[in-house]
């Protein structure tokens, strides 16, 4: 029985990964007061140039993601020049850059749809990967998923920890203060909307060219959807969006086995479970109206011109 | 006073916007060691005068010398540096950072919040200014909130320190208190440069003053040595107007009557209202004194009918109208004035005519359902013209107005409506002194036709010019209404901090000095 567990368990940590890194760059986002719905479509983006780098080259995802990372943080400054220099209203520069970033790799992956790519092996970490049971389900994985791990503690230690969260934090609740006392906040906006980008272009690359390694038109399946719901249902705490990245990724793993097993339900609805249980269960642990508000960033979506 | 170089001292600035000369050609200069006033209204260029020596705005012209140096001060990091500390009228302070991250915030150290968080408990028991450093900000009192403010600049050892209108949060009590701590700055050799259009203020602390008015200068004075009417003279350029408060002859009754109004709060940020009964009766003023954030909001929510609740809770002539909301309780005679002008009480981008419709559509300004301009329209050209509106007329935008201008409007536009009860909040905050003494007078003429009026404000001296009875709104709980004449402004400062006795429990002697003892805690 639990030997049956362990593939669900193991898969579970590779289907949350780009939730985690489109998730963590959005809360980044959002915590200084900006809000970026482009996440879909910077994943697709980011997708698509992995994918090519990675079939051009040979290397795999070792020249995927940062390729990913590069072209979802370009994509980003587009939302970025527009809504922050511009001051353009914030949720429609993000919806129109998720509609580009479909429409841009659908055309650029048209030349890519027959391809493949190799994929990843695991990495065993020696000695731990030994423990009985667990073992070989955290630590015999891709190292994409250790990355992963390591961006959620990079985050959540930089945003407790050092003076630039304190200040992403100051810049989220009150740009005007912030700019009284006399920091740039468009220049502190700008580099949060990049790591986003640039997270979310590492998620997109991560689906394409690991988690499924081959091109599909529209691949990340409303994935940046659920990173930016995560992101608000988890309150902006990095630890409360793991959770819903692995109950996400968990629901995702356990419909595919009930695929398998053969249970008379339509495909369509196993598919959509993982989308609706994240929302429900995310709905419920954040009810709590006083949490939200003492976590909101005050200024998420105004527009800010110093 | 002194013959070596001036601290600061500014030549000939000036700063234009699109529309208006924000100063024109200001020369000032202060001493080490001395408290210097800028006396000005609201409008006169103060703030901005004190944002381009702070960095935050660039001058168009003129220079800026600081001890004997010219220097271009480009942005306020800088200004720190040289040690200009500003602490600002509305505060640059994160509610959800506690006191010792926002101080961290603009400190140019390595971040050691433990090695902070001593310093600025020892900075803030040198100058008398107790503060806990982990307490998110949130939490605390506009006055504690100010002295982070003033702790923060001075954990940059500060040889200029800018307050932009320090006392306009303060209780009277903490106000000698703040003046307490300046002058001891003054004598570590600070210079001080104190921002106020309070005379009484500025005679009692400044060794100087410059009088600023329409962005110029209009006067240097010693204020010790002036007395305010002279003052106020080189301040708005003639005599302060006074208020004259005739004696109602009518029938006492009751009008508005407050029946244990309570009410918790689900805002994090918010003030519960604790059992709060108050009468107001037909040819009254009452005032309610108190600092914001104390449960004004809530209970101006409560009154107007934006947060509807129990049904006996809030009574007009006797009927109950707590269950009501705001379009029912006007339909019952009630108006109310919000703080908010611009946003709340008028819609920025409407022109007047529209937002004369807003409430005064039931004077004939529809009919089946379909709007009449030409009646809202003469109702808003009346209104301009009984309550000397100064606008491009009733198709100008409630943008285009003056604060003062924008509130006589929409305190007209309410009397129009001929009232029972009417319920103002800050009615002549950000106002010029013209224009306010206009409103004051406004309020205490239709006091006297036989409308209770309920005023909630912040400003003391303009709550004993215009109420018969004042009440102080403290930590969510109303103190008992005082006859004008039976209480001063000392003893309302002190139940502005909570030490007073709650009405219902003063009759249960037992429970009563526990729960003052509670509510000054709650306010300490």
């Amino acid at each position: 029985m639990i030997e049956s567990l362990l593939p669900i368990l193991a898969g579970t940590l590779a289907a949350a990964t780009p939730l985690i890194f489109a998730g963590l760059g959005e809360l980044v986002v959002e915590r200084s007061g900006v809000i970026n719905l482009g996440v879909e479509g910077m994943m697709l983006i980011g997708a698509i140039a992995g994918f090519a780098g990675a079939a051009q080259t040979g290397y795999g995802a070792a020249i995927g993601l940062p390729l990913g990372a590069l072209a979802g943080a370009a994509a980003s400054m587009i939302f970025a020049f527009f809504a922050l220099s511009l001051a353009a209203n914030q949720a429609a520069c993000g919806l129109a850059l998720t509609i580009f970033g479909v429409g841009l790799s659908a055309f650029v992956g048209q030349h890519y749809v027959s391809y493949s790519l190799p994929g990843l092996q695991p990495l065993a970490i020696p000695l731990l990967s030994d423990i009985p049971l667990v073992g070989p389900v955290l630590f015999r994985q891709d190292w994409v998923v250790y990355l992963s791990l390591f961006s959620f503690a990079g985050v959540a230690w930089t945003l407790s920890k050092t003076r630039l969260g304190l200040l992403l934090k100051a810049v989220g609740e009150s740009p005007e203060a912030a700019h009284a006392i006399g920091y740039p906040v468009l220049g502190i906006r700008y580099g949060a909307v990049a790591f986003g980008g640039a997270m979310a272009g590492i998620a997109g690359a991560y689906l394409s060219t690991v988690y499924t390694p081959l091109w599909v038109q529209n691949m990340s399946a409303g994935r940046g959807w659920i990173a930016v719901a995560l992101v608000v249902f988890a309150t902006w705490k990095p630890g409360r969006l793991m959770l819903g990245a692995y109950l996400f990724g968990a629901v995702t793993i356990l419909q595919f086995h009930a695929q398998g097993l053969g249970i008379s339900v339509p495909v369509q609805l196993l598919a959509a479970l993982p989308y609706a249980a994240t929302v429900v269960v995310l709905v419920l642990i954040s009810r709590d109206r006083k949490l939200l508000q003492l976590n909101l960033p005050a200024s998420l979506g105004k527009t800010f011109l110093p | 006073m002194n013959t070596s170089a001036p601290r600061l001292q500014l030549l000939h600035i000036t700063k234009r916007y699109p529309s208006v000369v924000a100063n024109a050609d200001i020369s000032l200069s202060v001493q080490p060691g001395e408290i210097h006033a800028i006396l000005g209204e609201n409008g006169a260029g103060k703030s901005t005068l004190m944002k381009i020596i702070y960095g935050a705005v660039k001058a168009d012209e003129g220079e800026m010398l600081w001890d004997g140096r010219q220097v271009a001060i480009t942005n306020p990091a800088q200004a720190r540096r040289l040690g200009i500390g500003m602490v600002f009228q509305h505060f640059s302070l994160f509610e959800t950072l506690n006191v010792v991250e926002n101080i961290a915030l603009v400190l140019d150290e390595p971040f050691d919040l433990a090695a902070l968080a001593r310093r600025v408990t020892e900075v803030s028991e040198r100058y008398g200014l107790p503060l806990d450093p982990f307490r998110p900000v949130h939490s605390l009192s506009v006055g504690e909130r100010q002295r982070v403010e003033i702790v923060r600049c001075l954990l940059q050892n500060p040889r200029l320190l800018i307050l932009d209108e320090p006392t306009s949060v303060l209780t009277p009590q903490a106000v000698l208190k703040l003046f307490e701590t300046l002058r001891q700055l003054a004598a570590e050799g600070v210079s001080i440069l104190y921002i106020s259009h309070k005379l009484h203020e500025i005679q009692a602390l400044c060794d100087s003053a410059t009088i600023m008015r329409g962005g110029r200068v209009t006067g240097q004075a010693i204020p010790k040595d002036e007395t305010p009417a002279s003052l106020a003279r080189m301040m708005i350029g003639r005599e302060l107007p006074q208020c004259v408060a005739p004696v109602y002859t009518g029938e006492r009754r009751p009008v508005l009557e407050i029946r244990s109004l309570s009410r918790p709060t689900d805002d994090p940020f918010g003030t519960a209202l604790h059992d709060i009964s108050l009468t107001v009766h037909a040819g009254e003023i009452v005032g309610i004194a108190g600092i914001s954030g104390n449960g004004q909001a809530e209970l101006l929510a409560a009154l107007s009918g934006e947060a509807p609740g129990a049904r006996n809770a809030v009574c007009i002539d006797g009927a109950p109208v707590g269950h009501l909301n705001a379009g029912q309780r006007r339909r019952q005679g009630l108006v109310f004035v919000p703080e908010e002008r611009l946003g709340r009480g008028a819609v920025p981008a409407l022109p007047l005519t529209h937002n004369a419709l807003l409430t005064g559509h039931p004077q004939g300004m529809k009919r089946w359902g379909l709007v009449r301009y030409a009646r809202a329209r003469a109702f808003a050209e009346e209104c301009i013209r009984r309550f000397d509106v100064r606008c491009g007329g009733p198709e100008a935008v409630a943008r285009s107005l003056s604060g003062g201008n924008l509130q006589k409007f929409i305190v007209g536009r309410e009397i129009m409506l001929q009232p029972r009860v009417m319920i103002v909040a800050q009615p002549t905050w950000g106002v010029d002194v013209g224009a306010a003494a206009f409103l004051r007078q406004t309020l205490l003429d239709l006091s006297r036709t036989g409308v209770a009026i309920l005023v909630i404000s912040e400003e003391l001296e303009e709550l004993f010019e215009i109420s018969d009875r004042i009440a102080v709104l403290a930590a969510g709980r109303l103190s008992p209404a005082e006859a004008k004449a039976a209480t001063n402004a000392e003893s309302v400062g002190l139940r502005m901090s909570g030490l007073f006795t709650p009405p219902t429990e003063a009759s249960a002697p037992a429970s009563a000095s526990s729960s003052s003892t509670e509510s000054s805690h709650a306010s300490a």
